[in-house]
């Protein structure tokens, strides 16, 4: 191996930060309707929102990818391989992140719904100024842990021909015969990758502790 | 769309045959992942340095790399040092491996939530340090960590689908070799989600059972 093997490897780590950047993207906006409809007052969307996060989480990723990629692309409508991972992830991202907001939601003291019912804040103002603001400092380090988790995740995109990292190192390992090199090396980039989200969720974390603890 | 009864009876017994090796690989790996997680964490617990620092790196690296990079490490990059695997046991060891690093955590975060005063107990009985970890650690830390050791087999089970990568005859690869044949491809796959949900979602209530009824007894 030489250093022009690296190349393909570095190009696949752009494609994997691409991917776990969107798809966390997409699963942290969709996340807040998701818990709305979860904590809805009406039973039928409750259970709706419930039901979808079960079975979204309840199939496996890579089975997701495909059910995309082949299942909708060959029979619906054509899709890249790189927008079908980003659909499949983010929707797995979704139902997490809606179960890490509901989480989150759920730690908040029941005085602080007491006092803004006190105020007389509507729902809506109650949830954006009193408790959103609180459970966001909740969510941050699940949510960084799931971030990294997702970047891992990713790795499933070379089932459908993604051309992220662990797609560059099985293309390296044929091309090159020396497998256990360059899944070491790939291993070894997706552990450097997680180390700046856990240092920055650990900055952020310490950040915020301290805006609060006056 | 979705698929026709006689579609359904010409693939099950092929897809129930996935699922059984699905379902094999996940009891071996978490047959042999969890007494493996519980000696990782007592080497990371160890005071022994090489003892923790081999310990660590296990787990540093079972949980830092993807289930899937393990796989193929293991399947296509032990051959080249003259060990080959059948795509059946390179499955059951990476998956053991990451079974292993992510049990360890839970069981040494469990073994630590146990009171300070039972060890402490346990020494003044000059229990051994085997005793007081088999009569004294384990059975109230093990409480702690079932609901969390069950979630995490529920993962496994779905992990199990990475190894359509190592060409292993488990479910996706059925179902997607089904597709493949019959150009049915969202059917075949439909019907195999169908069978992954109709094992995790009522596995998943299972877990939620377990967690409140552990949680109601350290209540008492």
């Amino acid at each position: 191996m030489s250093a022009a093997d690296l190349l393909p490897l570095l190009r696949g780590l752009t494609w994997t930060v691409a991917l776990t950047a969107g798809a966390f993207l997409i699963g942290a906006v969709l996340g807040v309707p998701l818990l709305a409809a979860r904590q809805s007052r009406l039973w039928p969307l409750r259970f709706l929102a419930m039901t979808a996060i079960q079975i979204v989480r309840a199939i496996p990723p890579i089975l997701w990818l495909f059910i995309i990629f082949f299942g909708l692309g060959m029979g619906v409508m054509p899709i890249s391989p790189f927008n079908a991972a980003l659909m499949g992830l983010g929707l797995i991202a979704a139902a997490n992140m809606a179960e890490i907001y509901r989480g989150a939601v759920a730690s908040i003291h029941f005085g602080q719904w007491e006092a803004s019912a006190a105020l007389d804040l509507g729902r809506w103002s109650i949830f954006r100024d009193i408790i959103a603001p609180q459970a966001f400092r909740v969510a941050l380090p699940s949510a960084a842990s799931y971030l990294i988790g997702l970047m891992k995740e990713t790795a499933v995109a070379s089932t459908i021909g993604v051309a992220e990292l662990a797609y560059q190192g099985n293309q390296l390992s044929q091309l090159t015969f020396r497998g256990l090199e360059v899944f070491a090396l790939v291993g070894l980039f997706y552990v450097l990758l997680s180390l700046p989200i856990a240092w920055l969720s650990r900055v952020a974390d310490g950040y915020l502790r301290a805006k609060v603890a006056r | 769309m979705f698929p026709t009864q006689d579609e359904i009876s010409a693939w099950l017994p092929d897809l129930l045959g996935g699922l059984s090796i699905s379902l094999q690989v996940t009891g071996l790996s978490l047959l042999i992942g969890i007494p493996f997680g519980l000696v990782l964490a007592l080497g990371v617990l160890a005071k022994n340095r090489l003892l923790k620092g081999v310990s660590l790196f296990l787990v540093e690296v079972g949980r830092g790399a993807p289930a899937l990079v393990l796989l193929q490490f293991i399947y296509f990059g032990l051959p080249s040092t003259g060990l080959t695997l059948s795509s059946f046991s390179a499955a059951i060891i990476a998956l053991a491996w990451n079974t292993g690093a992510y049990t360890s955590e839970i069981i040494r975060a469990s073994l630590q939530s146990v009171a300070l005063g039972q060890r402490e107990a346990a020494e003044a009985l000059g229990l051994s340090r085997f005793d007081e970890l088999r009569y004294v650690l384990l059975p109230q830390g093990l409480r702690v960590a079932l609901p969390a050791l069950l979630g995490f087999s529920i993962l496994i089970f779905q992990g199990t689908s990475l190894c359509f990568t190592i060409a292993l005859p488990e479910l996706v690869s059925r179902a997607y070799e089904i597709g493949s044949t019959t150009f049915r491809y969202f059917p075949a796959l439909l019907a195999a989600g169908v069978l992954y949900a109709a094992i995790s979602i009522p596995a998943a209530f299972l877990v939620n059972h377990v967690e409140k009824r552990a949680g109601l007894y350290a209540q008492r």
